[in-house]
């Protein structure tokens, strides 16, 4: 195996493409290692992505944050206006592993990993985040939602990878919130995930929503019929009802030990309604 | 295979190493620099008895690549005593019996110090939280958790 270890974007894009094996990104490593101990995956080469300067800032634009491929959920957690802005994505990423896999673990990785409990995944989507990717023929930008196609499975193409992903601009009265359920309060894996991003108006009305769910299909999903509940509402006890009620309806879960079809249909709905309550505080409503 | 050369500071020591592209930053400082106070417990990430600072941050060592040490600065428990004078965590894990097998333990000290240099006053519910990434399968966790509430009460009245 060999080990690359890039300083630009551009030698990185080029180390990729010419690659004649099979070459796999490491960011954080909290998987890709993890994976290779197990004798799951047996990389011909490693592109380390950390020493690129440009992936490990969180630099503000057009009124939202972009987030390199190399910042590790700590310093998302560090980082003062992300964290006013959109409370919802970094306590989703805070709850990836421990403290030492907080050091290191990142976003993308966590999207690129494609596992449907990801869970900083659902909070993303719910943000309307978009992931900048980068690659032989340049640069295209793919909403969140758009990168995982299966379980392990994401859209990138060969010699293609994440090189950021943008937060938009939050804006007045807005708010979101990722909330999972585990057996465990730290250190497990999301049973079902739900997050939802909403905006309020003046008078208190929700303007718009982006309600997403984990761990009930075979990739993280977006249900705008769920947020179609919240718009035009002042998320009173009937909206939230058909809010949970339409949460539920779209989860097809796996049953497995971890829990059954029946269990993960009930909760993403109760796990909607009590984050949809959380980003509604948030947002001053 | 072609072995990767890394400089590196370990503990604040200027140390340099050869090592295979997949080799991780535990099998390099156990194995092949003898600092053997990081253990193994799962090499997967989830026990924290291989916990050592990367540049300042708290992380598992056998899910960094030794490679990936180029440049960094890395703490490891053989630094946190200073000569033959304890550090104040390691006095009261003592004192309270905190440990049994001591596998966990170099880990958990090593993350304490962490939290400590960050929040000098965290709350017991924090320092839970803090410390949920290392597994003790002996203490039942109670006498750690009272030697690090301890130890930090006794840091904040010598500062
Ligand atoms: C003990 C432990 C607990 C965990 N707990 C959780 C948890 O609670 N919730 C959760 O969601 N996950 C959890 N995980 C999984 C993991 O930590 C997360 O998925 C994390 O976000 C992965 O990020 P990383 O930077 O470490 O990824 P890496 O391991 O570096 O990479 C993951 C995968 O994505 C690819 N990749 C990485 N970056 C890019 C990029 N920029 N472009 C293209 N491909 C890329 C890699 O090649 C690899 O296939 C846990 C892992 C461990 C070891
Ligand atoms: S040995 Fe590294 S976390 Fe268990
Ligand atoms: S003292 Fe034995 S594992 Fe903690």
């Amino acid at each position: 195996m060999r080990y690359l270890a890039p300083t630009t974007l551009e030698d990185a894009v080029q180390m990729l493409a010419e690659d004649p094996g099979e070459c796999r990104v490491l960011a954080g490593g909290t998987d890709l290692l993890v994976r290779m101990r197990a004798g799951m995956t047996e990389p011909d080469s490693i592109l380390d992505i950390k020493r690129i300067d440009a992936l490990r800032e969180i630099t503000a634009e057009d009124g939202g944050w972009r987030i390199g491929a190399a910042v590790s959920g700590a310093v998302m957690n560090e980082h003062e206006g992300l964290c006013a802005d959109w409370p919802g994505v970094v306590e989703a990423a805070n709850l990836i592993g421990s403290t030492q896999i907080q050091g290191r673990c990142t976003l993308a990785g966590n999207l690129c990993n494609a596992s449907p409990a990801a869970d900083s995944v659902p909070a993303m989507v719910a943000a309307g985040a978009v992931a900048r990717i980068a690659g032989p023929n340049g640069t295209r930008d793919v909403p969140v939602e758009d990168v995982p196609l299966a379980p392990g499975k994401t859209c990138l193409e060969q010699g293609e990878f994440v090189a950021s992903i943008f937060l938009p601009r939050r804006g007045p009265r807005g708010g979101d919130a990722y909330l999972r359920f585990t057996p465990r309060t730290e250190m497990d894996i999301a049973v079902v995930g739900c997050a939802v991003s909403l905006t309020l108006d003046a008078d208190g009305i929700c303007t718009a929503a982006r309600v997403s769910l984990g761990a009930v299909a075979p990739t993280v999903i977006l249900v705008p019929q769920a947020a179609a509940t919240l718009e035009g509402t002042r998320l009173d006890e009937p909206a939230l009802n058909a809010l949970a009620r339409t949460c539920s309806e779209a989860a097809s879960p796996i049953a497995d030990k971890r829990g059954t079809v029946e269990f993960r249909t009930h909760v993403a709905g109760v796990l909607a309604r009590r984050a949809a309550k959380i980003a509604h505080e948030r947002a001053g409503g | 295979m072609s072995k990767i050369h890394v400089t590196t500071k370990i503990n604040g020591d200027p140390v340099e190493y050869l090592c295979e592209p997949d080799e991780t930053l535990l099998d390099v400082l156990r194995d092949q620099l003898g600092l053997t106070g990081s253990k193994e417990g799962c090499g997967t990430g989830d026990c924290g008895a291989c916990t050592v600072t990367l540049d300042g941050r708290l992380v598992c060592s056998c899910l960094v690549l030794g490679a990936e040490a180029e440049g960094a600065e890395v703490g490891t428990i053989e630094g946190m005593a200073e000569a033959e004078a304890l550090h104040p965590l390691q006095q009261k894990f003592i004192e309270h019996a905190a440990l049994q097998c001591g596998i966990c333990t170099p880990g958990i000290l090593v993350a304490a110090k962490s939290l400590l240099e960050r929040n000098p006053d965290p709350t017991e519910e924090e320092t839970r939280y803090w410390l949920a990434g290392n597994l003790c399968r002996c203490t039942g966790y109670d006498k750690i958790i009272r030697a690090v509430m301890d130890a930090a009460a006794d840091m904040r009245k010598a500062s």
